[in-house]
């Protein structure tokens, strides 16, 4: 069966003052129906980077390529701008992170939903409101009616969250994509949100890309994980396996960090130095300044990118593979 | 909204006392009365003189003299001019439409071409169309007014006689003034000829005194734009799959257009003063014209009235504009 997104070596850079800049490097993304892909990292990793590419949302100065970007069997590439419009918004939708400043001030929350639904035409004129109304509804927001003049200021974070859960979902996407939906909210709002978004996918068969830093939300959600490291793929599981037997280097340090995983420890473990910024990549791997294993053949050759099948870690010394002895249900 | 309404109409009052009491001292620390200017060199008796100024007031000390025109004002009455007997507010009345329809015409001027500029620079930032209008914007903002109309005179009025050099309409028209506005009365008059010489007296003058609102409106219209283009919400309104121009004018010119109504306003709020260079190159028989006539002839009731009903008209554009902002900005309404 074909991927309902499938994107090949994807790169995205971006003109700086200091010359260009590799934001995302040699990405695969694959997304089935139905299903459930977490991309997790630290701030700056390139996750969000790469699925704006995806979307065709980079802006100007920032260039995108890549050797395969289909969506549903279209060649994302091949299409024009405004062919790529009719796609995005339409089977293709996101979400962002701040729900506060990602709705526009100006408008009621309804007429930016309504906007989403007369754009692509997806119900007749005199059903707009209504359509309106049911897409509040089913994200949970209480008296629909009444808050469709709502203006963004008048609503708390995770109501406008909502919100822009109901646009996304406006005209019946095939593909979600949530950029790091909860980061901005509060604990209790963030379950509550993380639960709309999979009931949603679950009832739609929606393929949904998670994009978060969150491991709790991985373990909870996610189907398969990928996780990357300053702009590149380093290792990509189902997520039972990633959580038992996390094959890189930097994912173990990762999951170790954990304060679930860490009880009975006198300190949290903590991965050394920073993530590398525009200026100062490594050279060979680079993870291999804040690794333990590292070697030389680390600090000098790059690791390749993923094989096409079977270990799908970029570590020339990959963690050793442990057999389940049971794999919980 | 009426709570708000309220308590900027409170603020008034003190601006107005200001007002006055500035435009008060200020003509008279200017040398020579009305009846001085009048006389010029070939003198006066004295004691003709002293009678005049007894009648008029002038002999009073300058403390009572405030006061009795501030009593005045509080009653409603602005006085009479000193040289034509006429009621200030008349006189304001006739000249006013004048300044009105210059004004009107120079901002919508600016307007209209000061803000697709500004968007398309924003746009096609670092662009050579970019780079070109905020050259060309600095230049028109710097301009000086009398040398600009000056110029555009001689190019277009003397050198291509395209347009008349001054005035408001050719003298081989009457025109019935109705509403004081020579475009609006040619109009309903339905001579086509008037309308024409109209609008052919007001385009030079609407241009000049229009340049410097539309190099600013180009300016804040293209910062505001930058500023609101990097906005998460426009993030959103692009992952709709809306065109760019749906974007840029839906989504982001209404935000970027708040500081926009700020600048126009303040600058409609100085032009209704009078653009009193324009209207002195162009011989624009409006208020800045009719108020510096009265500053040459000490003619003191007129300026001070004159200077109050024109920070009046400043004070309620300012309030307009404080009021637009609610309606772009559902942030501020309640």
């Amino acid at each position: 069966m074909p991927h309902l997104l499938e994107i090949r070596n994807l790169a995205v850079e971006f003109a700086t003052a200091r010359g260009r800049f590799r934001a995302v490097d040699g990405v695969d993304v694959t997304v089935d129906p139905g299903e459930i892909l977490c991309i997790v990292g630290e701030s700056g990793s390139g996750k969000s980077v790469s699925m704006l590419a995806a979307m065709g949302l980079i802006a100007w100065p920032g260039k995108v390529t890549a050797d395969v970007m289909r969506f549903d069997g279209a060649d994302l590439l091949a299409l024009s701008p405004r062919a790529r419009r009719q796609v995005v918004g339409k089977d293709m939708a996101m979400i962002f992170q701040e729900p506060m400043s990602s709705l526009n001030p100006c408008y009621s929350v309804g007429w930016q939903i309504a906007e989403a639904l007369r754009t692509h035409h997806a119900v007749p004129r005199a059903q707009v409101r209504a359509r309106v109304i049911e897409l509040l509804d089913q994200v949970g927001i209480p008296d629909p009616a009444g808050r469709m003049g709502a203006f963004p200021h008048q609503l708390s974070g995770g109501m406008n969250q909502r919100v822009m859960i109901a646009m996304a979902i406006a005209c019946n996407p095939r593909f979600l994509v949530a950029d790091e939906p909860t980061t901005a909210l509060d604990v209790t709002i963030q379950k509550q949100i993380l639960d709309l978004l999979v009931a949603l996918q679950r009832e739609r068969g929606m393929g949904l890309v998670l994009i978060t830093h969150d491991m709790g939300v991985v373990a909870e959600t996610a189907h398969r994980v990928q996780v990357m490291y300053a702009g590149q793929m380093v290792e990509e599981q189902k997520t039972v396996g990633l959580f038992a037997n996390p094959r890189h280097p930097y994912t173990e340090a990762l999951l170790d960090a954990l304060p679930e995983r860490a009880m009975g420890r006198s300190r949290l473990p903590t991965i050394p130095g920073m993530v590398p910024g525009i200026d100062d990549r490594p050279a060979g791997c680079l993870f291999n300044p804040r690794c333990r294993f590292a070697d030389d053949l680390c600090r000098q050759v790059q690791p390749p990118p993923f094989q096409a099948e079977g270990l799908h870690v970029r570590c020339h010394h990959p963690r050793p593979e442990i057999v389940l002895p049971e794999v919980p249900a | 909204m009426l709570r708000f309404l309220l308590r900027r109409i409170g603020l008034v009052v003190p601006t107005f006392i200001g007002v006055t009491f500035l435009s008060f001292i200020l003509i008279h620390l200017v040398p020579g009365d009305p009846i001085e200017v009048r006389m010029g060199e070939h003198g006066i008796d004295p004691a003709r003189l002293a009678a005049l100024r007894h009648q008029l007031g002038l002999d009073l000390p300058l403390w009572r003299q405030f006061l009795d025109y501030e009593i005045g004002v509080l009653h409603g009455g602005l006085g009479q001019s000193v040289v034509t007997h006429e009621s200030v507010w008349r006189e304001f009345i006739t000249f006013f439409p004048a300044t009105l329809e210059l004004s009107f015409c120079a901002v919508a001027f600016g307007l209209l071409v000061g803000l697709p500029f500004g968007v398309i620079a924003a746009v096609k930032r670092g662009s050579a169309f970019d780079y070109g209008l905020m050259g060309v914007s600095v230049t028109g903002a710097s301009m000086p007014i009398f040398w600009w109309g000056l110029m555009m005179i001689l190019i277009f009025s003397v050198g291509l006689g395209w347009t008349p050099v001054s005035g408001r309409i050719s003298d081989m028209f009457y025109i019935e003034p109705w509403s004081g506005f020579m475009l609006v009365d040619c109009w309903f008059s339905g001579d086509e000829g008037a309308c024409v010489s109209a609008g052919s007296h007001l385009i030079l003058p609407a241009i000049v005194l229009g340049t410097i609102p539309l190099a600013t409106v180009a300016r804040m219209t293209r910062s505001a734009m930058l500023e609101v283009l990097g906005e998460d919400y426009i993030r959103t309104a692009r992952a709709k799959g809306l065109s760019i121009w749906r974007v840029v004018i839906v989504h982001a010119l209404r935000n970027a257009l708040i500081p926009v109504v700020t600048v126009v306003g303040l600058q409609v709020g100085s032009m209704l003063g009078g653009a009193i260079l324009t209207e002195t190159i162009f011989s624009w028989p409006g208020v800045g014209h009719w108020l510096i006539e009265s500053i040459q002839r000490r003619d003191y009731p007129v300026l001070q009235g004159g200077t109050l009903l024109v920070a009046s008209l400043v004070i309620v554009v300012n309030l307009v504009v404080d009021m637009t902002y609610g309606m772009l900005n559902p942030r501020i309404r309640r």
